[in-house]
């Protein structure tokens, strides 16, 4: 007899509580600051990518989702500090679980993962996510590759002082500084 | 209960020497490094400097062990890759000795000082025999803190091979293979202490024919290769063994593929053929597959002369409608090329008897003579265990190389033989013109002789009249001797004579080394003018009857005569007598006359082509079939020892049909049955024809004429091949191309004066037909002769001059030559 007053007496006091429903989409929450969302391929300061094509994060899926290639800079076309770049890059959202693994696997910093989580779409080819959908926009002071390296005389300048170097070349000094290791000729 | 005896222990035997690794006591033949002996018990022990078919060096001191010698423990640990087995010895390996363990760790911490954090960016990484190394037996940290020594990278030393000498270990692999295998000793170590590093003279690129091998074996990223730079990790990649297609060697190799595309080639483990070797031709050329000049869809001609894509259906009908036409008119001829496996062969074979119904089939794509035939029925169906193998030519006591410069021609052999030189002192003698870089790396002694005249050379130092033929008849009296006779043999008259003769006179086994892959397994399966399948005699009725029964053909179907060679053919083409042609892989340019030939291809009422690649014959044909290149298909083909080599697929659906199949369905399209529809059913069938038991005579034709220069400016011209040329099997390829020899017209300091040329300055060699332009080299020719390459770029013999080996050319300073082209 009191079972019915007890199961309305739920219904009632939860129209009190706080709702937890996010009105999605109308309403767009961010997510968590190290939410596993889509990726993103980062560059360094001068808008040179930092992909360096090694296939660490391919080899590091558990999903099989990451295809790359790698292609060897030029003069002529130069997409990375160093020798090498990544000239194919795709990244098939049918099949990334999501877990990061990837990330952890970058040598360079420079796949990392964005908030950005709505991943659908009526077809599958178009989630099959390449290079150029998965680069960093540029930034103010960053320049579309290919161009020549502009923070220093090789890819140690770029790792090693990278920061210190755009920084300085923000404030109108001279680069390159100086040189890291000991060359031999 | 009986219990065994305890301590009873079983003799050493003879040659044998006991000792205790790891505990575990072991016997192991006298002269056995110890790190032989640890890798037979299982026990690794790691490396990077030790290679089982390079001296002991040494020279990483990876691979150190502790040593216990009549019960005195050595003082330091050892290197096991440089110590000898004794008996008695006591070994203890990082597995049961703290001592080695720890020095292992600290010479990998040394190693590690200088060598780069770029794994992420290295071709080797994946596949790493350091980085396998530093997780097994390598410290987590360095104690290293200061900057690490750079070099500014990569240097190409040749457009090949990349050298990366930050990440080099010096182990010292590459400049051994080079010294001890290729006798190619372009890289070395120089400098000294920490500047200690792999190099090349300045002007000396590495220019080996079989450098892609220290890629192979550089146990750290190093050195790399042009062609597959940041191509693929090992990861991505689907390894097929295969056998190369590039010379009658029969290389094993590995395809290593990613999503359809063969990324790259390695030799492949094989002692008896290639050991682990492999040349660079067999190493890099393979981007014709992906060559935008492929044919992948049937193309028939149309009314309006323009060769259009069709269906197989439709390319079928047409081509067989036309053949049917032809062979009721004055019949067809078929030209099978010598790039086939065996399975194709037969079917080329098969397709001329039934279908064709005619013997006008030659696999022959080259210059040939109807002695050169006669010789091969005399050396059919040898295997190595029957004939000459690869183990036959290491232990020979003395090579007589015919018509054949090994280096260029045969690679593998030439590896063979420099390794029996260099380990037993085996006698080579090259009969040529001049001393090839081949010859000088194998110390042969050079017979020298004219052009064209090697036949009466040979029939006088057979003759023994002097100190040079006694010095050759002795060493080959020596049991086990070897002649290895090239194809190249053919263009000079008698000369096939004269070497049966020399063969019997001395006792010394023959072997006929081809220069293409497929010419073996052709002449077994029957796709020449005189042979049918399995080495039966055409002219011999019961060979004959037992072919036609075996085929289900009614009996006297096969014509008693034997059929046209390649020339005949072509000429009969030429000259109409012909109606219809089949092609296989054959590139008019490298016949005979290719003026001629092309002529035929242009007059022939119907020809029909299965080719790869658009090609001379592809734009004059009436219907173009595809094929499937090796890497899409599976077959054999017989090396030049009669070993099969079968290979299977690399690259799966593709869609591409083989040549059997291909003619297997032409064939029903023309009411006939070949009984070929797949690469094992043809070979099934050629297995169950069995083989022709019965002799033939050895050929005795008479040499020709020595050619003499009969006017002033003129000379005899001796031509051959280079291992890496214009080959059509070697387009697409830039790096390659880059590390061929430079072609050059070779010819002796006396004749250069006579006919005003200078070494280093360009010389015209020229017939009515056209003129070769080159830089003159002096070598050490005959007098009144000079030598081309044969296929290079800018000397393409045949097809510029008309002419061949043996003929008479006109050579003067470049540009003074009026009216040559």
């Amino acid at each position: 007899m009191f079972d019915f007053f007890k199961g309305f007496g739920v219904t009632f006091s939860t129209m009190f509580k706080k709702v937890v429903t996010e009105e999605y989409p109308e309403d767009f929450p961010p997510a968590a600051p190290r939410y596993h969302g889509r990726h993103q391929l980062n560059r360094h300061p001068d808008g040179l990518e930092k992909c360096v094509g090694c296939e660490l994060c391919a080899w590091a899926c558990p999903a099989d989702a990451i295809y790359v290639e790698g292609g060897d800079n030029t003069e002529e076309a130069r997409y990375s500090p160093g020798e090498r770049y990544g000239a194919i890059y795709q990244i098939n959202y049918l099949r990334c679980i999501g877990c990061g693994l990837c990330i952890e696997a970058c040598p360079t910093r420079s796949l990392t993962m964005t908030n950005f989580y709505e991943l659908a779409d009526d077809n599958r080819q178009d989630l099959i996510y390449t290079k150029e959908q998965l680069l960093a926009p540029l930034l103010p002071g960053m320049e579309q590759p290919p161009h020549p390296m502009r923070l220093g005389t090789d890819e140690q300048d770029y790792y090693v002082q990278g920061p210190v170097l755009a920084r300085r070349s923000a404030a109108g000094e001279d680069v390159p500084g100086e040189p890291v290791g000991e060359q031999v000729p | 209960m009986t219990l065994a005896p305890e301590n009873e222990k079983t003799p050493v035997p003879e040659g044998y020497v006991r000792l205790t690794i790891d505990g575990i006591e072991v016997d192991a033949p006298k002269g056995e490094i110890l790190i032989r002996t640890c890798e037979r018990l299982g026990i690794i022990v790691p490396r990077f400097c030790d290679h089982p078919l390079l001296d002991p060096a040494g020279a990483c001191r990876q691979c150190l062990v502790e040593v216990e010698m009549g019960g005195r423990p050595m003082p330091k640990p050892q290197a096991s890759c440089t110590m000898t087995v004794a008996d008695g010895m006591v070994v203890k390996t990082q597995h049961t000795s703290p001592v080695a363990d720890k020095a292992q760790q600290g010479v990998m911490e040394l190693l590690l000082i200088n060598h780069p954090l770029d794994c992420p960016i290295c071709d080797k990484g994946g596949e790493c025999p350091l980085q396998n190394q530093a997780m097994s037996s390598g410290r987590t940290d360095s104690r290293f803190v200061e900057t690490k020594r750079t070099f500014p990278k990569p240097l190409p030393i040749s457009s090949q091979v990349l050298l990366d000498r930050e990440r080099c270990v010096l182990c010292q692999r590459c400049t051994r293979f080079s010294e001890q295998i290729a006798g190619d000793p372009f890289i070395d170590l120089l400098e000294r202490g920490a500047n200690q590093q792999i190099g090349t003279a300045e002007d000396k690129p590495f220019q080996s024919y079989f450098s892609g091998n220290t890629i192979q074996i550089c146990p750290v990223g190093a050195l790399t290769s042009a062609a597959y730079r940041f191509r693929s990790r090992p990861f991505d990649l689907r390894s097929t063994p295969s056998v190369c297609e590039h010379c009658s060697s029969g290389c094993a190799q590995r395809n290593d593929s990613r999503r359809g595309t063969v990324m790259r080639r390695l030799a492949g483990n094989d002692p008896e053929v290639n050991e682990e070797w492999n040349c660079d031709k067999g190493r890099f050329a393979f981007r014709y597959l992906q060559s935008k000049e492929r044919i992948t869809r049937p193309l028939v001609r149309d009314a309006s002369g323009q060769l259009v894509e069709a269906s197989w259906t439709e390319a079928l009908r047409v081509a067989a409608q036309g053949l049917l036409a032809a062979r009721a008119q004055r019949g067809i001829g078929v030209l099978a090329g010598g790039r086939l496996t065996v399975e194709d062969a037969y079917a080329y074979a098969k397709f001329a008897r039934v279908a064709a119904r005619t013997h006008d089939v030659d696999f022959r794509a080259r210059p040939h003579s109807a002695e050169e035939l006669e010789f091969l029925t005399t050396t059919l169906g040898t295997t190595p265990e029957t004939g000459v193998s690869f183990a036959a030519v290491e232990a020979a006591p003395s090579v007589l190389a015919v018509g054949l410069d090994l280096e260029e021609e045969a690679g593998i052999v030439f590896l063979r033989i420099r390794k029996a030189v260099r380990k037993r002192g085996q006698k080579v003698f090259q009969l040529g013109q001049w001393t090839t870089a081949g010859a000088r790396k194998t110390t042969a002694t050079l017979v020298r002789s004219v052009p064209g005249a090697e036949a009466a050379v040979l029939r006088e130092l057979a003759a023994v009249t002097d100190d040079a033929g006694k010095q050759l008849v002795d060493a080959l009296s020596a049991p086990g001797a070897v002649i290895l006779v090239g194809d190249r043999a053919a263009e000079v008259p008698g000369l096939h004579s004269a070497v049966a003769a020399l063969a019997t006179r001395t006792g010394a086994k023959v072997a006929w080394i081809p220069r293409r892959a497929g010419d073996r397994g052709a002449l077994e399966a029957g796709a020449v003018p005189t042979l049918l399948p399995g080495g039966r005699p055409v002219t011999d009725p019961a060979a004959r009857a037992e072919v036609e029964r075996a085929w289900g053909l009614p009996e006297g179907s096969l014509p008693a005569a034997p059929g046209r060679s390649t020339d005949e053919i072509v000429a009969a083409a030429a000259a109409g007598d012909l109606s219809g042609l089949v092609v296989g892989g054959v590139d008019p340019h490298d016949l005979a006359d290719p003026a001629v030939a092309l002529a035929a291809l242009e007059k022939v009422g119907f020809l029909v082509s299965l080719e790869l690649h658009a090609s001379a014959v592809t734009e004059r044909a009436d219907v173009v079939l595809p094929v499937a290149p090796d890497a899409q298909r599976e077959g054999s083909y017989l090396n030049w020892e009669g070993r099969r080599r079968p290979f299977g697929v690399t690259l799966d659906a593709s869609g591409v049909l083989p040549d059997c199949r291909v003619l297997d369905t032409l064939a029903v399209e023309m009411d006939e049955d070949l009984f070929t529809q797949t690469p094992a059913a043809a070979a099934g069938d050629l297995e169950r024809l069995g083989r022709h038991t019965g002799s033939a005579a050895a050929p005795t034709a008479e040499p020709g004429p020595t050619p003499r220069p009969a006017q002033v400016g003129q000379a005899v011209l001796a031509t051959w091949r280079q291992l890496v040329d214009d080959g059509s099997l070697l387009v697409d390829e830039p790096a390659l191309a880059g590390t061929a020899r430079p072609p050059r017209v070779r010819t002796n300091t006396a004749t250069a004066e006579r006919l005003g040329l200078v070494e280093g300055e360009a010389a015209s060699v020229a017939t009515d037909r056209g003129a070769i332009t080159l830089q003159v080299e002096l070598a050490d020719l005959p007098d009144g002769v000079v030598w081309l390459p044969a296929n290079s770029p800018g000397s393409a013999v045949r097809s510029t001059l008309g002419v061949g080996h043996g003929a008479l050319v006109r050579v003067a300073p470049a540009g003074a030559l009026g009216g040559a082209r």
